[in-house]
């Protein structure tokens, strides 16, 4: 049997960068198979061009032993290429049926289309009502629109881009008996992914790209998640060094019924949140996107200010109704997670943008006068220390790529010494070896007595990283507990919203 | 087919500074043009107007007292726009601070001192910033849009003059012409050199845009208006308030518009006159954009509007240009400046109708 897409020197060259360099591999009918790679090492590239949104400079593609060219996604799906994106396209106000219909590119009569809606749910499994609204819909549930949109074409490859990132440990697990049913029926599967321990349970062949290029076609269950991060990554991957039995010093950061109030349409507030943080700890808080982590941490950066005093307290003195300013001055730096036009400014030079947050704490203004000198010699600490690739203090942010400006800001804040640290999604979109840079700094920090509040959507980095964890759901946060003493699914169903366990403020 | 704008990935620093010089000379080449085709000598349009006030050095003084209140109100101007406080009614706050300043030479007329004239300064520069306070006060506490309240208090600010030259502060020596008193000699502006028209306001004009400059680039006001304008949300992480940012564009741009309307009225005016609004305010505008929102390029710029102004009166009197042919020339310059600013910044990409499905 021929293979069922097989890819022979494709090479794509954008300016400055060779995105796909000369990458070939075979997938099999009814295979899963991984695409593997760090941010930027290729992987979107090369599915674009297989799905006909892009056209590769050189090489082809065959198509079931055929030498086929895709010159548009229309094209693709006529050949059998189904596509789920890791952002959806669907009309929140428009139900399940009016958005599957909106997609297709065949007109097919409501009542025909529904009764195959209908099938397709049954076969896969995949539970909806097709007559809901879109928006009273979970994210799981959003995706599930997706899949069966790609599967009423009866695909014979189907695509899958990050489709975990939005959703809770449960989520994933039905979406895997889903996916293995496909690959039954003979579907193939290209699933792209970082998250090694998703593709060793789930993918047959993995095939690994770094920088453009590929660097190994394995068995990913023949393999550990380390061996494949390392070939991801190129070179060793480093532990966080943390002290076994540290204890904890007396509360810190206490937050005690903070709320905010609804920003706008699509603003999730944070509901009546309370937690401790000691000296020494860091708490993680879990979550999927868009569950109040914005505006959490905007309330406690001080971005938004409390009326209330005392719903926050460092060392016992209020700072709820203080602006970032005095909190910075009270000891409190925060990272958001936007790096661009919010942790910093893209078109100032890395020394101004010391000056945003540290000119403060570092002495860098005296009588209005901002004292470059000493913004520049700073910045240039950060640099060093934190290994982040820049020209100098005099580069602008936007020059730097996403991993390295993520180094730049944490160094920035760390650096200061804070006595409470808190950060959004330290290490999104930064590569594994500042990843890892990051988190020891953030465990060294610690270790040295602040406080440090971590809200990410990772769950392996939460788990590495804190010592207690909470989860953040529609903007309510449960009860913080030892992160050895909470299990994966607990944390799944917390996630989705099962508050059993939340603690009567 | 259609056309789409795309942000160019890294905007070339040359063409940031060629796109204002080929600005004017486009507007050159147009207005020639434009004037040829219905009946005038476009050429030389061109040149009475561009070139006559540099090569004619009578026509220096001229230059300079033309382009000092446009560098006052351009200065000012350009610090509120880093911070993306669109004020465009200067004109409003300079007609203003003219009138307090008038109001004090009035009060003060009899009395003698040294210290008549800085209180002029002073009360011309309250007014504008008071001025200016009130788009600050409905824009920070009711989001009234500021463009609007500054644009349309200018025409109160008229009226005001109006009614106050035609009656409390009428000439009563005036034999019925509806303007103020001439001022006393304490309560002019003397000229610098003999001979000459140049009075303190021409170097005034240049401390204030040296000062600006300092400002902008080394103190945490300037960085805050930078950052602001910048990024409005990393401003905000940073401890600035957005309210607080508006209040002092507002009061720094009106009052040094209000600071130009004292020098205006004290120095070529020496009174109050139904023509003291001289559009020096919306003037100032194309200034602050076509100096790039920097105070040297705004010192720059205003110059070559005051060429404007003055090769306008000569075409005028030389070749029979209408009065209206300056505004059209200084019309067609902002618009071929704003126009190359958008083309450095951006690419305009002529993109083939595919079917946008992919993303589906």
């Amino acid at each position: 049997m021929p293979n069922r897409l097989e890819l022979s020197g494709i090479t794509k060259q954008f300016p400055g960068v060779l995105a796909n360099d000369n990458v070939s591999f075979a997938v099999k009918p009814g295979e899963i198979h991984a695409l593997l790679g760090e941010n930027g090492a290729g992987k979107s590239t090369l599915v674009k061009m297989i799905y006909g949104i892009m056209q590769p400079d050189a090489g082809d593609i065959y198509w079931n032993g055929e030498k086929v060219s895709v010159p548009n996604p229309k094209a693709a799906r006529r050949l059998g290429i189904g596509m789920v994106f890791q952002h959806f396209s669907l009309f929140e106000a428009l139900t399940v049926l009016e958005n599957i219909a909106l997609g297709m590119d065949a007109k097919i009569p409501a009542r025909e289309l529904e009764a195959r809606i209908r099938e397709v749910m049954t076969t896969y499994g995949l539970m909806l009502d097709p007559h809901r609204t879109v928006a009273t819909l979970s994210v799981g549930e959003r995706q599930r629109i997706e899949i069966v949109r790609a599967l009423l074409l009866n695909p014979q490859l189907l695509i899958m881009d990050e489709p975990t990132s939005v959703l809770t440990p449960q989520e994933v697990d039905q979406l895997f008996t889903v996916l293995r049913k496909l690959a039954a029926d003979g579907c193939s599967i290209l699933y792209i992914s970082h998250k090694l321990h998703e593709i060793k349970a789930l993918c047959d062949t993995a095939t690994i790209l770094r920088g453009g290029k590929l660097v190994d076609t394995c068995d990913p269950k023949q393999e550990t998640s380390r061996s494949m991060a390392e070939k991801m990554i190129g070179s060793n991957l480093r532990d966080i060094v943390k002290v076994e039995g540290r204890t904890f010093g007396a509360p810190k950061l206490v937050v005690n019924r903070l709320s905010t109030l609804k920003a706008g349409h699509f603003d999730v507030p944070v509901d009546n949140v309370s937690f401790t943080v000691r000296t020494g700890e860091i708490l993680g808080i879990a979550g999927v996107a868009g569950n109040g982590q914005n505006a959490l941490l905007d309330a406690l950066s001080g971005e938004i200010r409390s009326d209330d005093r005392d719903a926050i307290t460092i060392d016992g003195l209020g700072i709820g109704n203080m602006d970032t300013t005095a909190r910075r001055r009270q000891g409190l730096c925060a990272v958001p997670e936007e790096r661009n036009g919010h942790a910093a400014v893209s078109e100032f030079t890395l020394s101004d943008n010391s000056v945003l947050t540290a000119r403060d704490r570092l002495g860098m203004v005296v009588m209005g006068l901002i004292n470059s000198g000493a913004a520049k010699t700073y910045t240039g600490r950060v640099i060093a220390d934190f290994a982040v690739k820049a020209l100098g203090p005099a580069s602008t942010a936007g020059s730097l790529s996403g991993g390295n400006l993520q180094k730049y800001i944490m160094g920035r804040e760390i650096l200061q010494k804070p006595s409470v640290l808190v950060v959004s999604q330290p290490t999104w979109g930064v590569d594994a070896g500042a990843a890892a840079a990051i988190h020891q700094a953030l465990v060294d920090l610690a270790a040295a007595g602040s406080a440090i509040v971590v809200i990410s959507q990772d769950l392996d980095e939460l788990r590495a990283l804190a010592d207690t964890l909470a989860v953040i759901n529609m903007g309510r946060l449960s009860a913080a507990r030892p992160v050895s003493e909470i299990s994966i699914e607990e944390i799944g169903l917390l996630m989705g919203g099962v508050h059993d366990g939340m603690e009567a403020a | 087919m259609q056309f789409r704008l795309e942000k160019r990935p890294e905007p070339s620093r040359l063409m940031l500074y060629i796109a204002p010089l080929a600005a004017v000379v486009l507007t050159m080449v147009l207005g020639a043009l434009l004037f040829s085709l219905i009946g005038y000598d476009g050429i030389g349009a061109v040149r009475e107007i561009y070139f006559t006030p540099l090569l004619n050095p009578l026509k220096w003084q001229d230059l300079a007292i033309k382009a000092a209140p446009l560098i006052i109100i351009g200065v000012g101007l350009s610090i509120a726009y880093r911070a993306n406080v669109w004020n465009i009614g200067a004109e409003g706050q300079y007609i203003m601070g003219g009138l307090a300043a008038t109001g004090v030479a009035l009060a003060t007329h009899g009395m003698g001192g040294f210290w008549i004239l800085p209180l002029m300064m002073l009360a011309g520069t309250a007014a504008g910033m008071a001025y200016a306070s009130i788009p600050a006060f409905l824009k920070t506490r009711l989001n009234v849009n500021e463009i609007l309240t500054s644009l349309m208090l200018t025409y109160a600010s008229v009226q005001l003059i109006f009614y106050l030259i035609r009656g409390p502060w009428k000439d009563p020596m005036g034999i019925g012409f509806p303007q103020t008193r001439r001022f006393a000699e304490d309560a002019r502006l003397s000229t610098l050199i003999e001979g000459t028209i140049v009075h303190s306001g021409v170097p005034i004009a240049i401390i204030v845009a040296l000062i600006a400059w300092f400002v902008m680039s080394r103190t945490v006001f300037g960085y805050r208006m930078r950052v602001v304008g910048a990024a409005p949300h990393a401003a905000r992480y940073g401890g600035f308030s957005e309210n607080k940012t508006i209040w002092l564009a507002l009061l720094v741009s009106g009052g040094l518009a209000g600071l130009a309307g004292m020098l205006e009225v004290a120095g070529p005016f020496q009174r109050m006159v139904p023509g003291f609004p001289a559009n020096y305010g919306f003037t100032a505008i194309i200034v602050a954009f076509l100096g790039r929102l920097h105070p040297i390029g705004v010192i720059i710029a205003a110059i070559v509007m005051a060429v404007t102004f003055v090769g306008g009166a000569v075409a005028q009197t030389t070749i029979g240009l209408p009065d209206e042919a300056t505004g059209i020339f200084q019309a067609m310059m902002l618009f071929l400046v704003l126009a190359g600013d958008l083309l450095v910044k951006y690419r305009i990409r002529r993109v083939q109708h595919t079917s946008a499905a992919g993303a589906a």
